[in-house]
């Protein structure tokens, strides 16, 4: 490996939306530089979950170094395949960390994506060269030329910086190799220097421990090697190094620049996480910036259907966590579904995607309960404060939250969406914005009709149908994608459900005061209408000159206003909450010897009831001789179901009903 | 088929032990198709076999018929003393919804011959629940029976069954299903009507005036001994004459052309036979004695139940008062029983006192001899 100077190394990852086709580029990639046989087979040769390849997206990071000549020269070219989506930015910017260029593909049909353009910020900012590749110009409504003025209009590209090919057929793909080596600097690194290796992806073999994926900026390290963490302090013996192709393949030695993998001994995925730097026992280096403890966003209750699968379960979460440390694991246990769980994830698709592989690859199917998005108070309680050990706490779960006379503010964490959709679905799109709480940051026309809209969003108004009801309004042309914006204050209440007057603990929600109406405001409406003609009154082609930006505040100063005007707006977050929560109770509650009144409550304030009527008749209208058999074996099975049944104050509430209530709702 | 209804019924009573039959009913299907001779037969097979005494109740089911008058004689001079009419309604589009082939005439004819020839000693029955049935139009057609009828009538709620032609229908949704709301609308309104009408509601589908109770009915409800004899007949009996001492649940076979071949060899076509243990019995005495007025005596239930009365079981249960508070049930010196309100949704009360009653049983002193 030694025989590759910097100069002829190149770092490199691709990034593209969902389904553009990173995968079958790097297949083409492979195959061209004989790393990979060239056969059908090669489908997605680096997604190797089963997830990956049925949705398309990229989970996990794969690597694989290439080897390519080029001009009398062999090239060394180290593809980082970073995760496919924003849910795993963090994982994203790392392995973009580790590079000196992108590779940006875009589907010449479907144009930029919002992920497209999250993508491209997260290269930016890290000042990576960036190489435009238009895909799939084989497509029959393929239109590059467009694609490539978007470039243009929205990356600040020139045009003539965009690659056209088809990685389906292999069309031009030579040339983007040579790009590569063109446009993107060698990395910059010093072999002389002591050791210091970025950890950019980690995995856990049963019988080799963990394989930490590394980049390194300074120094070699070979195999006996002492290393140590720079987050953790441990000390580990390397036991083996070695590149990727894209299989593991061991060497002697990796030098600075180079791209490979280390195995050192370490037990536990938490022991080499992803933005952690390794660096030779006794000779410390200034750790490499921008490391990260993973943070998750979306926390959910996850529950085995049958209490008798508890164990079976609780191994498979703890299979898959041990290779992803991403995932944080606390046992919880609800009345109403027994012992499991509260997980966190980075994002929604993150928890898709684990339920998914716990599905396939464990075949365990449970309960995964609404998710819900990590509040902060900040407490002006002593007592408090004495308890938590700190002013500002996290509040994971509903029934810790505290009370308001307890607390100075609360916060909820926010995010900045990018929406891009054709211009007929942006009135829909902003109305549905609106309703979401979020706040208008701009809006510009990327090309002749398609826009880009910017809101920051308030998370826990995104982390259920938001994307559903974008794509369903849009007819599935409009995309969606976010990052993390830190936190806001917001004014939240706890709710309770009340069953005749008891309070349903696993049913506490916390909810927004705020009130935005699901379907906006007349005055809302009108106000989207009215700039929707200003914008429409331009023409287009000098709205493409220059972007159409919209400042916020003018937006945000006439909700306040509308907002002052209509105190007690109609419907507001919490009612709509509280009134879909008792529906969903009355109808999954059965009937009693007495009525039922089902309630949401913020505080003594009921503001939402449903009523269960009480059975008028129940009662077996023939019952002579020959009856008696089948109806005493079916009044025995009655009552031991109605054994099994959770009881709040008087009244029998099934399982059922508490996972109707609970669980993600994914057929809205 | 006549001469092993007769066989069967022989050998069954001699299995039985029993020495006096108090009422035999022919029912299930259309009983009303077999011929008066056949009857006869059966019931002189009944007096031979055990004690018939002349004044037991011979119940026939029988369905209104176009010219009702001398078969219904015939039926008479055959034993039969009283009559079960499967009326079912007043109005002919739902006689028809129903399946039936009589129509309201043919069915208001039958109950007046009925009437002439066993007077005092005709019950009808009527469906309330059907699909698309409102309750004031229901109410009127009982308003109408009243006039008609005798001392006796059942209201029946329509369980849609499977296989049947209604049950498809509302499957496929031509037509609407039966509103469990209207429906319970209609018992209640109707047996308050009946209760005005001097009507002792002393079951929970059965009401009578002039004390024209079903005597062979009663006798189920009160977890009495009876032999079921025909194709798919149940019965509940100690088979003492065969030395048994455990009263069994038996079912005879279903298919007609098997249950006559087991006849003919064995005597007898009993399916299956249960025996049922003391906790069953006493389940069974608890939901079956419930459905009637007078509920549970201390008496009735010391007979199954001697160690153990119902102040025992019911009287120290914190659920079992919430319901006497409710004033759904009622425990005193009589015994246990439904309230007027209770009665009505007793299946809902049991799921509360079976696992009552299970429990005591099980913390009960254990005395020798005694299996679970």
């Amino acid at each position: 490996m030694s025989r590759f100077s910097v100069e002829n190394i190149r770092n490199f990852s691709i990034i593209a939306h969902v389904d553009h086709g990173k995968s079958t580029l790097a297949d083409r990639l492979l195959e061209l530089t004989g790393t990979i046989d060239k056969t059908k087979n090669n489908k997605q040769v680096l997604d190797k979950l089963q997830v990956e390849r049925e949705r398309g997206i990229t989970v996990k990071a794969q690597t694989a170094s290439l080897f390519y000549n080029w001009e009398g020269k062999q090239y060394l070219l180290n593809l980082i395949d970073t995760p496919g989506h924003v849910d795993f930015s963090y994982e994203v910017s790392r392995s973009l960390s580790a590079c000196q260029g992108v590779l940006l593909v875009v589907d010449a049909n479907e144009g930029i994506q919002a992920q497209t353009v999250a993508n491209f910020f997260l290269a930016f900012e890290a000042q990576l060269s960036v190489i435009p590749v238009i895909n799939k110009i084989d497509l029959k409504n393929a239109d590059p030329e467009s694609v490539e003025k978007q470039i243009e209009k929205v990356f600040d590209i020139p045009g003539d910086e965009c690659i056209k090919i088809s990685a389906k057929l292999g069309t031009n793909v030579e040339r983007v190799l040579q790009a590569v080596i063109e446009r993107i600097p060698p990395p910059k690194v010093h072999r002389i220097n002591p050791l210091r290796a970025l950890v950019f992806d980690s995995t856990f073999d049963q019988y080799r421990g963990v394989i930490a994926n590394v980049a390194l900026f300074d120094g070699v390290v070979s195999k006996g090697d002492k290393i140590v963490s720079a987050h953790t302090k441990k000390i580990h013996e390397v036991n083996e190094v070695g590149v990727l192709n894209p299989n593991e393949q061991p060497a002697h030695k990796l030098y600075a620049g180079q791209v490979g993998y280390l195995i050192a001994g370490m037990k536990d995925v938490t022991e080499a996480q992803i933005g952690d730097t390794l660096y030779l026992h006794k000779q410390p280096v200034e750790p490499l910036p921008g490391f990260k403890s993973a943070k998750p966003m979306v926390f959910a209750g996850m529950y085995p259907i049958d209490q008798s699968e508890y164990n079976n379960l609780k191994s498979a979460i703890e299979k898959l966590t041990i290779n992803d440390s991403s995932v944080t694991v606390h046992r919880d246990s609800s009345l109403a579904l027994g012992a499991g769980w509260r997980l966190g994830f980075l994002g929604l698709l993150h928890m898709e995607v684990f339920n998914q592989r716990l599905e396939q690859e464990y075949n365990a199917s449970v309960i995964l309960t609404t998710p819900t998005v990590p509040y902060k108070a900040v407490l002006s309680s002593a007592k408090l404060i004495k308890d938590y050990r700190e002013k500002e706490i996290t509040i994971i779960n509903p029934a810790q939250f505290p009370e308001k006379s307890k607390v100075t503010e609360y916060l909820e964490p926010v995010v900045l969406g990018t929406i891009i959709t054709p211009d007929e679905y942006t009135g829909k799109v902003m109305m549905l914005c609106q309703a979401r709480r979020a706040v208008q940051k701009n809006m510009i026309f990327i090309d002749q009709n398609r826009v880009m809209l910017k809101y920051i969003f308030p998370l826990n108004e995104i982390v259920v149908d938001f994307y559903d009801s974008l794509k369903s309004l849009s007819s599935g042309y409009a995309s969606f994608d976010y990052e993390d914006a830190g936190y806001q204050t917001a004014e939240l209440v706890k709710m309770d459900i009340l069953l005749n007057g008891n309070i349903v603990e696993e049913l506490v929600t916390i909810v927004h005061k705020e009130s935005a109406s699901r379907g906006g405001t007349e005055r809302g409406r009108q106000r989207i209408r009215s700039r929707l003609q200003a914008l429409s009154c331009q023409p287009r082609a000098q709205c493409g000159a220059e972007t159409c930006e919209l400042q916020d505040h003018d937006l945000s100063q006439s909700w306040k206003l509308n907002r002052l005007r209509h105190p007690g707006a109609p419907r507001d977050k919490a009612h709509s909450v509280g009134k879909a929560i008792c529906e969903r109770l009355k109808d999954s509650l059965p009937r009693q010897l007495f009525e039922i009144a089902i309630q949401a409550a913020i505080g003594s304030k009921i503001i939402a009831r449903e009523t269960v009527k009480a059975y008028r008749k129940n009662v077996l209208a023939k019952c002579y001789g020959g009856d008696i058999t089948r109806k005493m074996k079916l009044l025995k099975r009655q009552a031991e179901g109605k054994k099994k049944l959770r009881k709040v104050g008087n009244i029998e509430v099934p399982r059922d009903a508490f996972i109707k209530v609970l669980k993600t709702q994914s057929d809205k | 088929m006549r001469s092993c209804l007769v066989t069967e019924a022989q050998t069954l009573l001699g299995l039985s032990g029993v020495r006096r039959v108090d009422s035999v009913f022919f029912g299930g299907g259309t009983p009303s198709l077999a011929s008066p001779n056949t009857v006869a037969a059966v019931l002189e097979a009944v007096d031979q076999a055990a004690h018939l005494p002349a004044d037991s109740e011979v119940t026939l089911e029988a369905n209104p018929t176009s010219a009702p008058g001398s078969r219904l004689a015939a039926f008479g001079a055959a034993g039969i003393n009283r009559l079960s009419i499967g009326l079912q309604s007043l109005d002919d589009k739902e006689l028809q919804l129903l399946g039936r082939t009589h129509s309201a005439s043919d069915a208001l004819q039958t109950l007046a011959e009925a009437r002439r020839l066993f007077p005092g000693r005709v019950s009808v029955d009527l469906m309330l629940g059907l699909p698309a049935q409102k309750s004031g139009p229901w109410l009127r057609q009982l308003q109408e029976l009243l006039g008609y009828c005798d001392d006796h009538i059942s209201l029946y709620q329509l369980t849609l069954e499977r296989g049947t032609a209604l049950f498809t229908q509302v499957q496929r949704g031509t037509l609407p299903a039966p509103d469990p709301e209207v429906a319970a609308e209609m018992y209640q309104e109707g047996r308050a009507l009946l209760r005005e009408a001097g009507f002792r509601q002393y079951e929970v589908s059965n009401f009578a005036r002039n004390g024209a109770l079903s005597t062979h009915n009663w006798t189920y409800w009160q977890c009495g001994q009876y032999l079921g004899v025909g194709p798919g007949a149940h019965g509940r009996f100690v088979p003492q004459g065969a030395g048994g001492h455990t009263r069994e649940a038996r079912i005879q076979t279903l298919e007609p052309d098997n249950w006559m071949k087991e006849v003919t060899l064995f005597g007898h076509g009993t399916r299956k036979h249960v025996p049922l243990g003391e906790l069953e019995l006493l389940e069974e005495v608890l939901a079956m004695g419930l459905r009637t007025d007078v509920g549970i005596t201390h008496q009735h239930w010391q007979r199954f139940a001697s160690q153990l009365s119902l102040w025992d079981v019911f009287g120290s249960s914190q659920e079992v008062k919430a319901l006497l508070v409710q004033g759904l049930l009622l425990l005193d010196h009589r015994g246990l029983r439904c309230s007027w309100e209770g009665l009505a949704v007793l299946d809902s009360l049991l799921l509360t006192l079976l696992p009552r009653l299970q429990e005591a049983w099980l913390q009960r002193a254990p005395s020798p001899g005694q299996g679970g």
